[in-house]
């Protein structure tokens, strides 16, 4: 199934979709097979896998850190690859993802990622420095294997602009809250319910809301506003002081 | 000749890998650039506010003793140490400012690694009257006091990086972060020819201001176009202001020099293009990078912190791939050997980046003729630089100097 109907269809059932992230090899592979079994028992439908790197430049302090040591403990892109496999066949009902940067795709070659990402049962690829303008390869190759290039809009967009990436952004489109990098506080206002407004006008895939969402009222409000809550930096200061168990406890709170 | 890209790119090299954020800050700085460029009076101001300011036009010095000594070509040395601040860097700093102005920001960002691009660009704030806050890795802040030291002086912010590998590249990476939340009132002072479009091509320009005056200049002194310019690289920004105006003129050998650290065998050295342990990747722009067979990106090495850098300009890239500029690499060793001559044989004291174009020069010059010409791009000076090479040059009488120094400051700690 593809993304988006996969997406549509949770949704027929649900008012909100989670996606959650995490980053591959941080602070352990063992770890975060014990985080994301919490994650599947806590309900999330989605879950970002960011695979590391080590210029992370669209990632705030927290994320730059596990990244960093995440690479430090030697995780390679492979082991990644097997992972998200072995993840695939163990949770079939949840979604995987690939977050990263676009030089571990260039590296391996953009068709050899892809290759891998697909048989590894991976379904769409967030890529924050591979703007539209750059990203054929990756876009043709992914609509090719089934995979989704999923496009980010931002609140520093343009009518047109928003219009280019809603068309041809594949699967969903991540929203952006506000200005800045990961991990910084998100104002949920009656202004960014306005920003998600003018998103949903420009686009007729699901939105995903990401950057900042960090508890249940967060939740609450984009409700009936956009299709699915982003939760990331704050899972990985959660696992810091809780554990696998704190990230399980926190998430099936959330609705 | 003009380098200009085609739609971001220098043949295959170049290009605009940037979050989404930061889209429009880009398209908005093109156009200013553009228009810039486009407008005369832009480029004149830009003269005038160097001359006024910074020494320029900065003069060619016949080095008269140092070619008896090789017994080869003429050697002639563009001094660019002769610049406000010390180094070329003034040229981009100060040319960006007056963009700047244009586009009504009223803060200022950079990243620094040794500190001169710092300096630099909170030097341009203070004058301008601009905010400013300096990225700077945490190991560069503890081995670079002096340069902190005045940008603290000059009224900029200067905010240690402890991410990463604590130095440039995670100074780079801080600074687009800041950027991405402060776009509508800052612009980002990116300190060489390296970076997303337009930055290579825009701080090329800036910098071509050096070669602008050295084709009349050596024309003057020598009646003819020079038989090879040395520069050394590490963005590439003062390498390619010295030999943008004689791209066009063939029979001018072009030699980037770049940091062969503790030598190319040992693979510490921050060698991009005159050794093939780099490769092509994206971070941000495309290019060679010092990278591992997953795109993460190695450390560098070289007792030059301004060389020290994984990347290099997309354009020396592409320029490299049509053998247009030869490219070789010169040891910290060779380095501190060729500083040491140019201060005895010529009263000029090189910074340790520059000293690298100065080994490459020393190293070839005796087996050319005696009727040909060679210019040397010396890009800094390193009076500035008095801690790192006292310590490079391993000086007792330095270190006992520092060790009294701090028994005094000890003494007048309140216990």
């Amino acid at each position: 199934m593809s993304l988006e109907a996969f997406i549509r269809q949770e949704l027929s059932e649900k008012p909100i979709l989670l996606m959650t992230h995490l980053v591959l090899g941080y602070p352990s592979l063992e770890e975060n097979k014990k985080t994301l079994a919490a994650m599947v028992a806590a309900g999330v439908e989605l879950i970002e896998l960011q695979i590391p790197f080590s210029e992370p430049s669209a990632d705030g302090p927290i994320l730059v850190r596990a990244n960093a040591q995440s690479l430090e403990r030697g995780t390679k892109v492979e082991d990644c690859m097997e992972f998200a496999q072995e993840l695939c066949r163990e949770f079939p009902k949840t979604t995987f993802l690939f977050m990263t940067y676009y030089n571990i795709l260039y590296k391996r070659g953009v068709s050899l990622f892809l290759e891998q990402a697909q048989a590894a049962g991976i379904k769409g690829l967030i890529i924050p420095d591979l703007p539209w303008e750059e990203a054929g390869e990756v876009i043709q190759g992914s609509k090719q294997r089934g995979l989704s290039n999923i496009l980010i809009f931002t609140p520093t967009h343009q009518p047109n602009r928003l219009a280019l990436l809603g068309a041809h952004s594949q699967g969903l489109v991540y929203c952006v809250g506000r200005r800045g990098v990961t991990g910084q506080k998100t104002d949920f206002s009656p202004a960014l319910a306005a920003q998600i407004a003018l998103y949903r006008q420009h686009t007729r895939l699901p939105l995903a809301l990401g950057f900042g969402v960090a508890g249940k009222e967060d939740v609450d409000f984009l409700v009936g506003k956009a299709d699915i809550a982003v939760i990331g930096t704050k899972l990985i200061q959660l696992h810091q002081e809780a554990g696998a168990q704190g990230v399980g406890a926190f998430l099936s709170e959330l609705r | 000749m003009e380098l200009r890209a085609k739609q971001g790119y220098f043949g295959e090299f170049g290009g605009m890998f940037i979050p989404e954020i930061l889209h429009r800050t880009f398209l908005e700085l093109i156009q200013a650039y553009e228009a810039a460029r486009r407008d005369p009076s832009f480029w004149a101001e830009y003269k005038a506010l160097m001359g006024s300011y910074s020494c320029r036009p900065t003069p060619i010095t016949y080095a008269e003793n140092l070619t008896r000594h090789f017994g080869g070509a003429k050697i002639y040395i563009k001094r660019e140490d002769l610049n406000h601040t010390g180094a070329h860097k003034a040229n981009n700093v100060m040319g960006q400012g007056l963009l700047v102005k244009r586009m009504g920001k009223t803060r200022v960002i950079a990243e620094t690694g040794a500190g001169q691009h710092g300096v630099a660009t909170a030097t341009m704030a203070a004058r301008f009257g601009l905010d400013c806050a300096i990225y700077m890795g945490k190991e560069d802040v503890e081995r670079q006091r002096p340069n902190v030291f005045w940008m603290e002086k000059l009224g900029a912010k200067v905010i240690s990086v402890t991410d990463g590998t604590q130095t440039l590249k995670d100074a780079i990476n801080a600074a687009f972060r800041d950027w991405a939340g402060s776009m509508d009132n800052t612009h980002y002072v990116l300190g060489t020819a390296c970076g997303p479009h337009p930055f290579p091509e825009m701080v090329t320009w800036l910098q071509s201001i050096i070669s602008e005056e050295s084709t009349s200049q050596m024309q003057a002194l020598t009646s003819r176009y020079p038989d090879r310019i040395y520069a050394c690289v590490g963005g590439g920004s003062n390498a390619l202001g010295a030999f943008y105006y004689y791209l066009d003129q063939p029979q001018v050998e072009l030699v980037a020099v770049e940091a062969g650290g503790k030598g190319l065998e040992t693979h510490q050295h921050a060698a991009r293009l005159a050794c093939s342990d780099a490769t092509i990747g994206v971070n941000g722009y495309k290019t060679y990078f010092l990278q591992d067979e997953d795109g993460q990106m190695k450390d560098t090495h070289s007792i030059a912190a301004g060389l020290d850098y994984v990347g290099v300009s997309p354009i020396l890239s592409h320029l490299w791939k049509e053998k247009r500029v030869r490219f070789i690499a010169a040891t910290d060793q060779e380095v501190m050997e060729a500083m040491k001559l140019l201060i005895q044989k010529e009263g000029i004291i090189p910074a340790l980046e520059s000293s690298h174009a100065l080994a490459g020069a020393f190293r070839e010059v005796g087996a050319l003729a005696g009727d040909q010409v060679v210019l040397i791009n010396l890009s800094g000076r390193g009076d500035k630089d008095i801690f790192t090479i006292a310590d490079a040059f391993d000086d007792p009488a330095w270190e006992e100097f520092i060790i009294q120094k701090a028994e005094l400051y000890q003494g007048r700690r309140k216990p």
